[in-house]
């Protein structure tokens, strides 16, 4: 399992320097800075579950790689739906949590929820190309997508969950 | 199924553990947000906030599903008697795994913030972090993986499902608190030499 371990290491590596490019920003508002695990680990989770439902319908056969077929279609609507439900409170969530411990305003609480809400519809979309591509190359390549699609789209998300939200507090804040 | 089924489906299916770990991320959250100043002084150290945690999921996830399927199989019980050989030897393969990776992590950001010329903080500090953080949380994410496996397996739930959830929300929580124990302990142990 080690050298899977270094390589992943590796690309989370990326995404912390990423991070550590707008660290002066994140340091300045504290509520951006508390975004930062959650966005990981949302946008991680929504793409591991999608990746894990995709596998299990592809080892059951009810799976086609078909731009009209109801399982990708249901499937990535509701990934959306999930994010779009979830992520306006991580803002919000992330918010108050910063006010309750250290009474920080610097940012209005509206911002945090669109930064937030605009990272996560960014993050699903992408969650959804990158969990289908990587199982129709599992596929292609007759590889097991409960194996290498899972960790694979895992770690994915978690570089992707940094670059949007440095993308978009560049773009909001 | 209807496309307008599936998505139903899904959506309650993923429901319940996306806020789960909506809760634990956001504690983990709090925790990053009040480690500011250990931030400051530890220049490099939020490089290596996304490695850590990725590593705490990867590895003790991993445990867990193994775990799981010796369950299934019946190669273990879910009693934790100390005595149980591939319960150890899965356990501590798994915190060498955990403080290897963390260790890598951090010489590998040292030298590739030195090679880019940003601010970094000395490897040993660095290191010494990776590590303490590494052990810290591995022993707290194994104990916490095993009972809450077989707590929930001898209940009847079936473990394979509660295991992602679980290591997401407690990785997050425990990796960045253990970080932050971590940084101070470091820190006021190179204060004295």
């Amino acid at each position: 399992m080690l050298p899977v371990l270094l390589v992943l290491t590796l690309v989370e590596l990326g995404s912390g320097l990423v991070l550590g490019s707008f660290e002066a920003q994140l340091l300045r508002y504290p509520s951006l800075l508390v975004l930062v695990p959650v966005t990981i680990g949302t946008a991680g989770n929504l793409g591991s579950v999608l990746a894990a439902r995709l596998s299990t319908s592809f080892h059951l056969g009810t799976l086609s790689f078909s731009p009209r077929d109801d399982e990708l279609a249901g499937n990535a609507v509701a990934t959306l739906a999930l994010a779009v439900t979830v992520f306006p409170v991580i803002g919000a969530g992330a918010w108050v949590a910063t006010f309750l411990v250290s009474g920080d305003t610097s940012l209005a609480l509206r911002t945090v929820v669109i930064v937030a809400l605009s990272s996560g519809i960014s993050l699903a979309v992408l969650a959804v190309l990158v969990t289908f591509s990587a199982t129709y190359v599992a596929y292609r390549f007759g590889l097991d997508p409960d194996d290498v699609v899972i960790p694979v789209v895992t770690n994915v998300c978690d570089v992707l969950g940094v670059v949007v939200l440095f993308g978009v507090a560049q773009v909001l804040v | 199924m209807t496309v307008r089924d599936v998505a139903v489906e899904a959506y309650k299916e993923a429901l319940p553990a996306l806020a789960a770990s909506l809760v634990g991320g956001l504690i983990a959250g709090v925790v990053l947000g009040g480690m500011r100043a250990e931030l400051r002084a530890v220049p490099g150290l939020l490089v290596l906030v996304p490695a850590l945690l990725a590593t705490r999921g990867n590895v003790y996830g991993s445990l867990g599903a193994r775990i799981a399927t010796a369950l299934h199989q019946g190669l273990i019980e879910p009693r934790v008697t100390g005595g149980d050989e591939r319960l150890r030897a899965a356990a501590t393969a798994a915190l060498a795994n955990g403080v290897l990776t963390s260790t890598f992590a951090a010489v590998v950001a040292y030298f590739l913030l030195t090679f880019l010329g940003s601010r970094v903080a000395p490897l040993p500090i660095l290191v010494g972090v990776a590590i303490v953080a590494g052990l810290l949380s591995g022993i707290v994410l194994t104990v916490v993986v095993v009972s809450v496996v077989f707590a929930g397996y001898r209940r009847g739930r079936n473990p394979d499902t509660i295991v992602g959830p679980v290591v997401t929300t407690t990785g997050d929580v425990f990796g960045i608190l253990f970080l932050l124990i971590a940084v101070r302990t470091v820190l006021a142990v190179a204060g004295v030499f």
